[in-house]
């Protein structure tokens, strides 16, 4: 299926108090099955909103979202959102987190001891199997992440959305949880959206990376492929000069076509 | 250089014999000797947490001696008719103390009753006040329409003294123990509605988010993200409700009479007794005390930050 998720002249209105803020204008895009896609662009760029969109969490004031060619109208769990600060209810063990997750989406299909095998086969997948009774309190950062993606994983979405999954965590772990998503993804074949403001982590982990124009009236500037081989590997990659090409090419449509002036 | 030859050679020689003790089959060999018992490992942790406990008890307890020995300066110098001083009230609060669930009538019941009946009024008042502002407070917080509509009038009748309350409770229901109960009632509910609202009001974002991603019926909303997460504030609400309702409470019974606290306060003014009115002091604030920190406690449970 070539027209995975389909973005049609979307626009977003937002009506503040100082009138109307146009965030988003005529942005286009299709993603295909399997494809991981990156959003790059200055903060304030409407990337954060783009993803809302595709999650539902906003409606477009104008244009369409198709996801396998049905029109996305509200969020559901078919479009699961890995939050920034992994959003886990801290009264419940990660287990109950997931769990959550997996009861909503398979409650009425499965019983309850599939819905608890398929919580900790999410768990496993993550590699929190021997934390997952644990409150998201108690423990890490990058842990509390990793749930986030569990959770987020276990409803066997269609695509799968992430807005800065790693932007709160040490440059250490963030890398271990790229390397981590990639296995991950390229396991399940998932299809991923994910913003990011890290050009390193968009070419390690894109099929393509779409760069963003500076807001307000953000638009998609340009749409970079990245052909780097799978399976990547990060160590590899840093003597790569095909690397290092799309990586200038990133930078210089951030720093160069998109200078930020000085906020 | 003739004293290093002597240091070396007195080395070697105590080498020689040391290694030498334990072999020699004549001396009888010593038990080790064990270590001390506070200079081992766990002594030493346990003599630290003693001190420790001293460090945080000394303030406090300076703090009372000095509260007693003010009391025993101020009820001196009143002569005669000065205040009852600290001995004299221990003394009779051993006496009230000796007997306290004794029953002579009406009028006359044994401490603990009065502290009972107290108690019991201000559990009513308060169940009932949580009864009727937790689902308030959940539908104020949740529907803006509900919070407009009732905001004017919460406003009006919070800053309202508690005892105000009294003569409407003793005109419509004709009878004191449900006035008193009205007057708890009604003093203790408005924490309980404000904590509430604003607790559903400052769900945060993301947990709303989390369930409208995973679309969660209105009653999973409730169970697993609202009520949770209102719940530390709802505790806050409850507690300052008690608190209320407690110091209401006194000042309701001096006015109904028949049994508890308040009433006994004014029984015994009336007697002149005043030993017996410190001694109520005393208990209000130590079983007040006591209701706060058993709450604390409590609300420590739900508190998952």
């Amino acid at each position: 299926m070539e027209k995975y998720l389909q973005i049609e002249n979307a626009e977003m209105v937002f009506d503040t108090k100082k009138g109307r803020f146009v965030a988003l204008t005529d942005v286009n895009l299709n993603v295909k099955q399997g494809e991981f896609i990156s959003l790059i662009g200055h903060s304030g760029c409407g990337k954060s909103t783009l993803l809302n969109l595709v999650a539902g969490l906003l409606d477009p004031s104008s244009g369409v979202l198709l996801l396998s060619d049905r029109e996305i109208k509200g969020p559901g769990p078919d479009r699961a959102v890995v939050f920034q600060n992994h959003s886990l209810l801290p009264w419940l063990t990660c287990f109950g987190n997931v769990y959550l997750a997996v009861e909503r989406v398979f409650g009425g299909k499965e019983s309850k001891k599939q819905l608890k095998a398929r919580t900790q086969a999410v768990l496993d997948l993550v590699g929190l199997a021997h934390a997952m009774h644990k409150l998201p309190n108690e423990i890490s950062g990058g842990m509390k992440q990793r749930v986030g993606i569990a959770w987020a994983l276990a409803m066997e979405p269609k695509v799968l959305l992430m807005d800065e999954p790693f932007g709160a965590l040490d440059a250490l772990t963030r890398a271990g949880l790229q390397d981590e998503l990639m296995r991950i993804v390229q396991e399940i074949g998932a299809t991923v959206m994910m913003v990011t403001h890290d050009v390193d982590e968009a070419v390690l982990l894109s099929d393509r990376i779409v760069m963003m124009t500076n807001g307000p009236s953000a638009t998609i500037g340009e749409v970079l492929a990245v052909d780097l081989p799978r399976p990547r590997n990060r160590l590899a990659l840093a003597d790569n000069p095909r690397y290092h090409q799309l990586r200038g090419r990133v930078l210089e449509f951030l720093y160069q076509r998109q200078m930020k002036h000085a906020a | 250089m003739s004293a290093m030859t002597i240091n070396a050679d007195s080395l070697t020689e105590i080498m020689n014999q040391s290694e030498a003790v334990p072999v020699t089959p004549i001396e009888p060999v010593a038990k080790p000797r064990p270590t001390p018992l506070l200079q081992t490992e766990r002594g030493k942790a346990f003599v630290e947490a003693i001190a420790k406990v001293f460090r945080a008890a000394l303030p406090p307890v300076i703090g009372v001696f000095l509260f007693v020995l003010l009391w025993q300066i101020v009820s001196a110098s009143g002569g005669e008719s000065g205040l009852p001083g600290p001995v004299k009230t221990w003394a009779s609060a051993q006496q009230l103390f000796a007997d306290p669930f004794y029953d002579n009538g009406p009028n006359d019941k044994g401490i603990g009753w009065n502290i009972l009946h107290s108690l019991y009024r201000v559990g009513a008042g308060f169940g009932l006040a949580a009864l009727a502002g937790i689902p308030l407070g959940f539908l104020i917080g949740r529907f803006k329409f509900l919070s407009g509509m009732t905001s004017p009038i919460i406003s009006l009748l919070r800053p309202v003294s508690p005892l105000a309350w009294l003569p409407i409770g003793l005109y419509v229901f004709k009878e004191t123990e449900p006035a008193s109960l009205w007057v708890i009632f009604i003093s203790s509910i408005w924490p309980i509605i404000l904590n509430t609202a604003a607790g559903v009001a400052r769900v945060p974002q993301d947990y709303l988010n989390v369930a409208r991603v995973l679309k969660l019926s209105e009653w999973k909303i409730f169970t697993k993200i609202l009520f949770p997460s209102v719940l530390p504030h709802l505790m806050t609400g409850i507690r300052l409700s008690i608190g209320v309702a407690w110091l209401v409470i006194v000042a309701a019974e001096m006015l109904t009479g028949g049994t508890g606290l308040g009433f006994w306060v004014w029984d015994e003014w009336n007697n002149l007794n005043v030993e017996h009115i410190i001694i109520a002091i005393f208990i209000v604030g130590i079983v007040g005390l006591l209701l706060e920190q058993g709450l604390m406690l409590l609300a420590k449970r739900f508190n998952y930050e």
